[in-house]
């Protein structure tokens, strides 16, 4: 196993020459997204070796660690104390590391009952453009002082700083979860996720995978056996796999080098008629779409739905991959982008182009 | 807080007088208010030891009146303080005296409440419990509970961050907001997302949510709705120390209950709430604990038949659980009005706002004890325990020659012990006017130095609420007093004068 260690001052000198030279660089943690994102060029600037847990206290519900951490090795240390990270981070591969996973702010399954990647960061070091080392946020549930500079990071892509240390809340695991399967079309599954989700049920899972609903429920035992007897389904036998298989997108759905669309939406938005197959999770909020229709058509759909649209594998990344924005919203990014790195070295055009 | 501000009412400059004339063409008469009489309202927010007039104050009805008077004080180069409600407690809308105090209370439409989707959009000028109101004929509501809750308005929320005693479990502001729309200082409206659950590019609703009115003014917000619970249910347990009580909040959250709501009183909070409503809190107790569960009928049921044991075993002299929904609203009734509960103990009370990593519990409340004894001024202490934020309310007389320099002086103290061990200056009040010294205490310059690189990339001047919320360096530089890291001085080894 590879040792812990403390590089910032190593990262902070390369950011720092890159900046007096204008060199680009490209934040790399363990390469597990390296398919997420526009294609970008730079010099390597590898996050990997700055790793280890600084700190877990599971009375406290935070632990803190260097951003090159595997997700691996954070999950175990929560298990241990029968914790776990509620949004459910997707690994996409046994190298991925903390700091990537919080620069993309991938969620899973639980996400629109338990919060998203952003709902969980408590605080960050990080280094600017400048290369001056930051600490934002802290170890405490509730922070308000200054601007939220920690969770402006979650999902920027290492855009506006490189994200050193990281605290998190973390949450208890359930006592117990049951997967349950029902038989439906997608309109119908739309419906039905919608419904429950208005009512007091310990759902924490809503998926409509080919022609099959499959719910989970967590909680106590007492609990489970009082919604299982409400919602009916058929009880599913490795919920934990399949969840876990659709998070880490390896269902059949998933393969193929069709480009694969992400839609955010409405979650009661109505079945969406663009040619493709779909995947539906997040109780109808996020919506898998593999597919060749053109990035406008596909744009526009999820925009008059209320939502937005990212091109989330293959099809073309240099082109733009994530939802155009209006322009007043661009040129604020572009200025927020400058206030943190006025040289644009930090995996530059990652984002959007010109960020 | 503080020397009491000097109220200045300068001669009208240039600006001024160009501006009012240009919003007296904008505006309808009664919209503005110029007479000293008319403004004197608007002087201060719930943190009434400061005071200032502010130079007019708007009352727009709709989006583009606001766009409007954005862009006439920008134009005049004029500042702009947003106030909603004016319930916050760190002077963040004090107003400028020589600018316009915009006040949002006339935009206070609720514009759909979407059960479908569990949603609700509203002007920001909606009271915080009007969201639950409407939401409730659907079993919906929104989450977040300021004690404040019947007058605060979202707006204000939203630009505070605002908590609640239930948001260990279901969140802040920030985790309960999907969508807001927000006028830049040039008067541009941009849209932040809407009923789905995450936004393309940079998180603005997270960085626009607790921003103090710095970034723009907030002239629509979405926020979640959650179903009611089936059955909420409180526990409330007396010891004879409040470290006993602070061991068995750990131990009730390592046991994996995250509890709708955990709160604690210390014995003069639980006095002082016992003299005002009559709740029936066991007076003689050191502190006690309300530790709330909620969910299905049977979770509710074994859970607090769990909980009530964990607290026997450590140690609580009583546990009592409410029979019935009554009950169980008389002993929340007692924790919600702390505040004005201890605020008849003195002429003046000071709330304080620290957030602190719970293990260090019984030292910061010794601590606090210690500096009251020290500035001769009393404390009372009531804290969300679930995640360690704590609301030490420091008694004092405010026309008392030196009460108030020593309530600051005290409140002071009291807030760098908080980053001393680990934690932070404010937790949901803001920083306002009043913790603006302490920032220079909590961040270092370089990270001062980004927060105001940040600002101007949406307030290149300056306009929007300024000298609020994050310190110059020069201000730093006179307050004298240095940051603390992780209880470290930097450079440890030169020598100190
Ligand atoms: C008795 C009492 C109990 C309280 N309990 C709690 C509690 O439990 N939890 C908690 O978090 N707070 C609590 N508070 C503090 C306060 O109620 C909150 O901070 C609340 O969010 C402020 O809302 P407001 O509408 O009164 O805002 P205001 O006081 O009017 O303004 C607060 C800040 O927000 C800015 N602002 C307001 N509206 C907008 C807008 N639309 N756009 C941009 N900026 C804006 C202002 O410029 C100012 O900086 C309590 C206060 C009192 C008096």
């Amino acid at each position: 196993m590879t040792r812990d260690a403390d590089i910032g001052t190593e990262l902070q000198e390369t950011v720092r020459t890159a900046t007096a030279r204008g060199t680009a660089l490209h934040i790399r943690g363990g390469g597990t997204k390296d398919f997420y994102g526009r294609q970008i060029n730079g010099q390597a600037l590898d996050v990997g070796k700055h790793r280890g847990i600084l700190a877990h206290e599971p009375t406290e519900l935070v632990i803190t660690a260097r951003a090159g951490t595997p997700l691996a090795e954070i999950e175990t240390a929560l298990a241990e104390k029968n914790q776990m990270l509620a949004f459910e981070p997707p690994a996409f591969g046994p190298s991925a590391t903390l700091g990537g996973t919080i620069a993309c702010g991938f969620s899973g399954p639980r996400r629109p009952w338990s919060g998203s990647a952003r709902d969980f960061v408590l605080g960050a070091k990080i280094l600017n453009g400048h290369g001056e080392i930051l600490r934002f946020g802290g170890q405490v549930m509730k922070n308000v002082a200054g601007f939220d500079v920690s969770r402006l990071m979650v999902g920027a892509l290492g855009t506006l700083g490189v994200l050193l240390d990281i605290s998190l809340k973390v949450l208890p695991r359930p006592e117990a979860e049951q997967t349950l399967a029902f038989a439906l079309p997608p309109d119908r599954a739309i419906a039905a996720m919608n419904e429950w989700s208005r009512q007091p049920l310990p759902l924490s899972a809503a998926a409509h995978v080919g022609d099959t609903l499959y719910i989970r429920i967590s909680g106590a035992g007492s609990a489970l056996r009082a919604a299982r007897a409400r919602l009916g389904g058929e009880p599913v036998e490795k919920g934990d796999e399949l969840w876990r298989e659709l998070n880490e997108q390896q269902r059949q759905f998933f393969e193929g080098r069709q480009p694969l669309w992400r839609l955010s939406v409405p979650p009661a938005t109505p079945h969406m008629a663009l040619p493709g197959k779909w995947l539906i999770d997040w109780g109808g909020a996020q919506r898998w779409l593999k597919t060749d229709a053109p990035a406008t058509d596909i744009q526009r759909a999820a925009e008059t739905a209320g939502g937005h649209a990212t091109l989330f594998r293959g099809g073309d990344r240099n082109a733009e991959v994530f939802h155009p924005l209006p322009q007043p919203l661009a040129a604020l990014h572009r200025r927020l982008k400058q206030s943190f790195d006025p040289a644009g070295i930090l995996n530059p055009g990652r984002l959007y182009a010109g960020l | 807080m503080g020397t009491p501000l000097q109220e200045r009412t300068p001669a009208p400059h240039g600006n001024q007088a160009a501006l009012l004339a240009a919003l007296r063409a904008l505006l309808p008469r009664e919209a503005l208010l110029v007479s000293e009489e008319d403004k004197r309202p608007y002087e201060c927010d719930g943190l009434s030891a400061y005071r200032r007039l502010p130079g007019l104050v708007a009352l727009p009805e709709n989006i583009e009146q606001v766009r409007q008077i954005l862009r006439a004080c920008r134009e005049h180069g004029v500042p702009v303080v947003t106030r909603g409600a004016g319930t916050g407690l760190s002077g963040g809308a004090l107003p400028h005296p020589e600018g316009v105090l915009l006040s949002l209370s006339k935009l206070a439409r609720i514009l759909e409440i979407d059960p479908v989707n569990r949603t609700a959009t509203v002007e920001p000028g909606v009271r915080n419990l009007a969201i639950s109101e409407a939401a409730a004929p659907h079993g919906l509501y929104y989450a977040p509970d300021p004690s404040s809750q019947i007058a605060c308005s979202i707006g204000g929320n939203v630009a505070e961050n605002a908590g609640g005693v239930h948001c260990l479990k279901y969140g802040l502001t920030v985790h309960n907001v999907v969508g807001l729309k927000f006028l830049t200082v040039d008067g541009e409206l941009i849209t932040l997302g809407g009923k789905a659950l995450d936004i393309p590019g940079y998180d603005l609703l997270a960085l626009l949510t607790g921003s103090e009115g710095m970034l723009g003014v907030i002239v629509e917000v979405t926020v979640k709705l959650l179903p009611k619970p089936e059955r909420a249910q409180v526990v409330l347990a007396a010891f004879d120390s409040v470290e006993k009580a602070g061991d068995a909040v750990a131990v009730i959250i390592a046991s994996g209950f995250i509890p709708g709501g955990l709160e604690m009183m210390d014995n003069p909070a639980i006095r002082a709430a016992e003299d005002y409503v009559k709740v029936g809190y066991p007076v003689e107790a050191a502190a006690i604990l309300l530790c709330e569960l909620d969910g299905t009928d049977v979770e509710v049921s074994d859970g607090i038949a769990r909980v009530r044991e964990l607290l026997l075993n450590q140690g609580a002299t009583e546990v009592r659980t409410a029979k019935d929904e009554a009950e169980r609203l008389r002993m929340w009734a007692g924790r919600k009005s702390a505040f004005p509960a201890v605020g008849r103990l003195a002429p003046d009370y000071y709330c304080m706002d620290g957030t602190i990593p719970r293990k260090h519990l019984a030292t910061v409340l010794r601590r606090i004890g210690e500096l009251s004894r020290e500035h001769g001024l009393p404390v009372a202490n009531v804290f969300h325990a679930g995640d360690g934020n704590l609301h030490p309310l420091i008694l004092y007389d405010a026309n008392k020659p030196g009460d108030l320099e020593r309530t600051e002086e005290l409140g002071g103290r009291i807030l760098e012990l908080c980053v001393e061990v680990g934690g932070t200056i404010t937790g949901e009040h803001g920083v306002g006017m009043e913790k603006i010294n302490q920032m220079c205490v909590q961040f270092a310059q370089e990270e001062l130095t980004q927060f105001h690189a940040l600002r101007h990339a949406f307030d290149p001047d300056d306009i929007l609420n300024p000298g609020k919320a994050v310190p110059t360096l020069a201000r730093c530089a006179e307050f004298g007093r240095m940051h603390v890291h992780g209880g470290k001085l930097p450079f440890p080894d030169l020598e100190r004068f």
